[in-house]
């Protein structure tokens, strides 16, 4: 009995370390989705996470998912835990940094590993835009990761855009700190 | 809802007191206000160099059914006159030593008089079958104890505030010639129904478009399809709001008929289209589109023929306004770096920056005549105020001040007041303020609502 818990605490400690590592190397910003990586709690809150605060080194690894896990998952459960990093902008602005570069170019890896994925890139806003401003903001968001994305080698026809300006923000507070996790590029998974 | 709506085109007015029809006969011009008191006068004057006292008691209840519908008609049309700020009006809760006439024969005038009223409301109401009622309303000079102005309405019994609103807008023209805003409505993008949109994306709250009256009563839903539906805008008719709604999942132009059932698309199929904004005339429609790969203002007919291109700039160019006369349209674009306002001509030509001296000036509305400005969300810290800027002059006031974020200024048809959203409370709701910024009024408090049009 006790020989077992202390095999189970391992086996835990080693799998919570090899979740932890991936995101490690992308962002440091908003707790990656919780240690214990089994069965995602029904009222975790939504996918978007980590701020890139930094810049990220130009090749970020592809995250070592495995097909299995991925493959047999509904499209509410991979986009719940998505496999996909948002890209982060600045102030008014759709340029993608070279943080965001690297970010979209991941997610471009991983369609590419999955090519019958079509994916819309939805482009938010942070409230400091009017809502009705944000609209054109989060468009032209959503277009520039699409037209990096193409240019990587992705399908155009496996890529929608949408805009949804300040509707649906990732954090709902009022500081830069929430601001920045808003101003994203949030990819969705729209079928597989 | 469509016969409650819909009822004042019925209004039937049915009686005029002789003393109005004389004085009618006598007076070419019922506005401005005469100065010299003549033997019938029409317009209710106050003591010199403040503004008439009104007093608004209770109706009288002439069938036992309808004792509340007389409280309602009172308060009501205390609340529409008051609005306008063009009378001093008398807090109800002061009349109670006042006795209640039963009939326009026994108003206690001494007793008004002696409350400081320049101008009481004496009305009845009563149903004359289940479903309708017949209000008459009179509005005596409590000097000369004559009638001004008397009507009767016949209609629907489900909507009695219709009545109050009516009265009052007529009250307005009558006496100020000056068209009240008591029968406009506001439309408005609100989450109150909670649901979540559905979709492989969870926590999103569905909006949906509703419709109040402008003093925020009589709250009705208009779309109901579980999406993203936002920037509703009326069209000048009051009958039809153009929105934007993301129910093929991505932004496009829709109208709802309100009174119909019915709805247009009109952009069909081309692109994303979002911010629709009907011409003052109703016959074109101004709005935002990606079909050409950037945001872009163009110009359609309200059945979605004729497209023509305004803006063509790879910056952003959004949110656009008309001109009263539909000559021009103010937008917002970040073409010089920042988002400001520009006015270009519908046409496309003759465009121009107007604000300088914002960090970021965003989503402007253009007043209606007579007033000549455009108000817009001027950055002011870490939100937006309400400023607005005189054409004429070139100078801008601010009229909202740091309380909470302020977005999305809509003016009323006759100018006077504005719509707007705020997040000074619980959430972001609509209010309406005075063009001066005073006398702000919260509109909505039922989930989070969001930017307003105010109806012809």
């Amino acid at each position: 009995m006790k020989r077992a818990t202390i095999v189970l605490m391992l086996l835990l400690a080693f799998t919570a370390a090899c979740a932890k590592k991936k995101p490690a190397t992308v962002a440091s910003g908003p707790p990656p989705a919780a240690t214990a990586p089994a069965p995602a709690p029904a009222a975790t809150p939504p996918p978007p996470p980590p701020r890139p605060a930094e810049r990220v080194e130009d090749s970020v690894p592809v995250p070592a998912i495995s097909e299995d896990t991925i493959g047999n998952r509904s499209l509410e459960d991979l986009n719940r835990d998505s496999p996909f990093k948002p890209a982060f902008f600045d102030l008014d602005s759709s340029d993608l940094d070279d943080a965001g570069r690297a970010i979209v170019s991941a997610n471009a890896d991983i369609m590419k590993r999955y090519p019958t994925w079509v994916v819309t890139v939805e482009g938010h806003c942070d409230e400091r835009g009017t809502a009705e401003y944000n609209l054109a903001l989060g468009e032209k968001r959503a277009v520039a990761v699409k037209t990096y994305l193409v240019a990587l080698g992705v399908s155009p026809d496996r890529l929608r855009t949408v805009s949804y300006g300040k509707e649906f923000p990732f954090d709902t507070g009022h500081t830069e700190s929430a601001w920045s996790k808003n101003r994203r590029a949030h990819f969705v998974i729209t079928s597989k | 809802m469509r016969n409650s709506l819909k009822w004042s085109g019925l209004v039937v007015l049915v009686a005029l007191t002789l003393s109005v029809l004389l004085a009618a006969q006598q007076q070419t011009t019922p506005t401005p206000p005469p100065q010299q008191p003549s033997e019938i006068q029409l317009v209710i004057s106050g003591e010199p160099g403040t503004p008439p006292r009104y007093a608004v008691p209770d109706f009288v209840a002439l069938s036992p059914d309808v004792a509340d519908v007389a409280k309602l008609l009172g308060q009501v049309l205390w609340d529409d006159l008051n609005f306008e700020r063009e009378f001093y009006m008398i807090p109800r809760d002061t009349y109670s030593t006042i006795p209640v006439a039963r009939t326009g024969d026994d108003i206690p005038f001494a007793a008004w008089r002696e409350l400081g009223a320049d101008a009481v409301v004496f009305g009845t109401v009563q149903k004359t079958d289940p479903n309708t009622v017949r209000v008459q309303v009179r509005l005596f000079n409590v000097r000369s104890r004559q009638s001004v102005f008397a009507k009767e309405y016949t209609g629907s019994a489900a909507n009695p505030r219709l009545y109050a609103h009516t009265m009052s807008d007529e009250i307005h023209q009558q006496q100020r010639a000056l068209r009240g805003v008591a029968r406009t409505k506001l439309t408005f993008s609100s989450d109150r129904n909670r649901e979540r949109v559905a979709g492989p994306v969870q926590n999103r709250d569905v909006k949906e478009v509703y419709i109040a009256d402008y003093d925020g009563e009589n709250v009705r839903r208009v779309t109901t399809n579980r999406q993203l539906n936002i920037t509703p805008t009326w069209a000048p008719d009051a009958r039809g709001i153009a929105y934007t709604s993301y129910r093929r999942g991505y932004p496009d132009i829709f109208i709802a008929l309100i009174y119909q059932g019915l709805q247009e698309t009109p952009t069909n199929g081309v692109g994303q289209n979002w911010l629709p904004m009907f011409s003052p005339d109703g016959t074109r429609i101004c709005f935002t589109s990606n079909r050409d790969g950037n945001p872009e203002l163009y110009v359609m007919n309200r059945d979605g023929s004729n497209v023509r291109r305004v803006t063509n700039n790879p910056a952003i160019d959004t949110t656009p306004t008309w001109s009263p006369n539909g000559a021009q349209i103010a937008f917002t674009s970040d073409r010089a770096g920042t988002p400001q306002i520009y006015i270009v001509g519908a046409d496309g030509l003759n465009l121009r920056r107007i604000t300088t001296n914002e960090s970021w000036a965003d989503r402007p509305t253009w007043s209606p005549a007579p007033f000549n400005e455009i108000a817009y969300a001027g950055r002011t810290g870490p939100g937006f105020d309400i400023k607005v800027y005189d054409l004429a002059s070139g100078e801008t006031r601010q009229i909202t001040f740091g309380e909470g974020s302020n977005e999305s200024p809509a003016y009323s048809p006759n100018g006077r007041h504005i719509a707007f959203s705020s997040t000074r409370s619980r959430g972001t709701q609509v209010y309406t303020m005075a063009r001066d910024g005073k006398n702000v009024k919260q509109i909505t408090r039922d989930g989070n609502n969001a930017t307003p049009s105010w109806s012809n």
